[in-house]
């Protein structure tokens, strides 16, 4: 499908003559790519790393926030508003306030990949922890285990799923954080590549950026899942289990049928 | 073994107005005996169950087990809940030994014993697999294990074989009494159902709705050991009339005279 869109486009242009310096070919984007890669390869580095640092950041405040939420009714009350607030005030419009105050290097920008990914996290792991069966938790206080064994034991497994689900919304809304950070101010990274690349209007090179990013995004999120399948397997095998793999055809029986003699 | 002295238990809802669950409800079971308590939804069944075990505490009146009034839970009980809830990322054998691990005892030392009940449950070779590879029957079959692998003096089951379809349902009532005969333990049965009821048990305990009250104790006048065909007993028919009466009463009470 990926494959169709391409050759659309590349038809499209060669119809409607579209100017390169406005929408570039594939062909041209990929030619860029590698005629770039070393400054390019250069500034992905610079992306990644605020984008996993922030990343990083997202998750150590926000899973004992989601604990302590899910705890203690008071801190709810408290915190619970406060975090909806910090969450709807769009990074984009804070960006260039906190590079006044955090100046125009990479800390900047890995606090505002660490704002827009640690909501997620919080409220995916709450929502987890809180999940919890109450038949599971009232087996527990019958035994007259402590709480903390409990937690260890049966909550904390229960909402590791939907702490990864947490976590791939938050990686990919780390890369973007990232990559605002680099529009509002900076003289690294891809984001900055992108900016500078349009304003020499060479696209290609913006659209080579914007190719890696996107790379970048998914790759971050393929390795989420990796980690997810293999830490918390029951949650995809008990899915997977559900599955019908193939309806089968007459002819499929028929088959099966003369094999079995 | 159980007493339960004018247990009143009241809940007060999120609007503030009291939810009268239980109220005035005596009641004694011995020791190994199997009590299944039947009743429409609403009358207390469940609340009365979690005060046993020590998970509610009663507003009035007094829950005593041996003669020690119960204000904690009671560990020395098994529960087993109307969904089996089993720890997904545990095989069958580390589920059944969820309890032991629960209670701070060693596991070790109970492997043989977890074994030995799995396969009287009729699980045997499934001890290393999942839960999602189990059917409902066999999950809730590995809840009852689990119930049991501490060797509880109590078993408190709530609509155990709710979820489950018409036939395993009778089947597993079987398989309960089988294990039961094996290692007698008193039993504290929930039911919607008022043929398990007077099926599985040594007496039924009948109760009404709306507040939550003792409408009835009857002792079940069939033997052990107890047969599907003993469904067609005409004890079974009295028993099960007389049950039914009550708890229908209600809803049948004979609208007022019209005047002509």
């Amino acid at each position: 499908m990926l494959l169709g869109t391409l050759v659309v486009w590349e038809i499209t242009w060669r119809i409607f003559k579209i100017p390169l310096f406005v929408v570039p070919l594939p062909s041209g984007i990929l030619a860029e790519t590698w005629a770039w890669r070393g400054y390019l390869l250069t500034h992905s580095w610079v992306t990644l790393y605020e984008t996993l640092a922030g990343f990083a950041l997202s998750i150590a405040v926000g899973t004992p926030l989601a604990v302590m939420l899910v705890y203690s009714p008071v801190l709810r009350g408290a915190l619970y508003p406060l975090l909806v607030v910090t969450q709807a005030i769009p990074k984009v419009a804070i960006a260039p306030v906190l590079l006044l105050l955090l100046g125009a290097g990479e800390v900047s920008k890995v606090v505002i990949a660490f704002l827009v990914a640690f909501f997620p996290v919080v409220v995916n792991t709450a929502t987890g922890l809180a999940a919890t069966p109450p038949e599971l938790l009232d087996l527990s206080r019958s035994y007259r285990a402590s709480r903390l064994k409990t937690f260890i034991k049966v909550r904390f497994p229960m909402a590791l799923p939907f702490f990864f689900s947490g976590l791939k919304v938050a990686v990919t809304l780390s890369v973007i954080g990232a990559v605002v950070g680099e529009f509002v101010g900076s003289d690294k990274g891809l984001g900055y590549v992108i900016v500078s690349a349009t304003s020499y209007w060479k696209s290609n090179l913006a659209f080579a950026a914007m190719l890696l990013l996107s790379v970048m995004a998914v790759g971050l999120f393929a390795l989420v899942e990796l980690v997810e399948r293999v830490v918390c397997p029951w949650y995809a095998l008990a899915r997977e289990q559900g599955e019908v793999v193939e309806e089968l055809s007459v002819k499929d029986l028929e088959k099966v049928r003369a094999a079995a003699g | 073994m159980i007493e339960l002295a004018s247990i009143t238990k009241t809940y007060r809802s999120r609007q503030g107005d009291p939810i009268h669950a239980i109220e005035d409800v005596s009641l004694a079971i011995k020791e190994k005996e199997f009590v299944s308590l039947v009743g429409p939804s609403g009358c207390g069944k469940s609340t009365l169950l979690k005060l046993v075990a020590g998970l509610v505490t009663p507003t009035r009146g007094v829950v005593r087990i041996r003669g020690t009034e119960v204000r904690e839970p009671f560990p020395d009980v098994g529960i087993v809940f109307q969904s089996a809830v089993l720890l997904p990322w545990r095989t069958v054998l580390d589920n059944v030994l969820f309890s032991i691990e629960m209670l701070g005892l060693r596991a070790d030392s109970y492997r043989d014993r977890a074994l030995s009940l799995i396969e009287l449950a009729g699980l045997a070779g499934f001890e290393r697999k999942y839960p999602w590879e189990l059917s409902g029957g066999m999950q809730q079959r590995v809840a009852i294990c689990r119930a049991l692998v501490h060797d509880p003096s109590l078993l408190l089951m709530d609509e155990p074989f709710g979820a489950l379809d018409a036939m395993t349902r009778e089947e597993m009532g079987f398989e309960l009494l089988r294990l039961w005969d094996e290692r007698r333990k008193t039993i504290l049965f929930v039911t919607h159902s008022i043929p398990e009821a007077i099926l599985l048990a040594d007496r039924v305990v009948v109760m009404t709705p709306r507040p939550g009250r003792l409408a009835l104790v009857l002792d079940v006048q069939l033997p052990r050991p107890r047969t599907v065909e003993m469904e067609f007993d005409p004890r079974f028919k009295d028993h099960s009339d007389e049950i039914r009466r009550l708890i229908f009463a209600r809803r049948q009470e004979p609208a007022p005279a019209r005047r002509a």
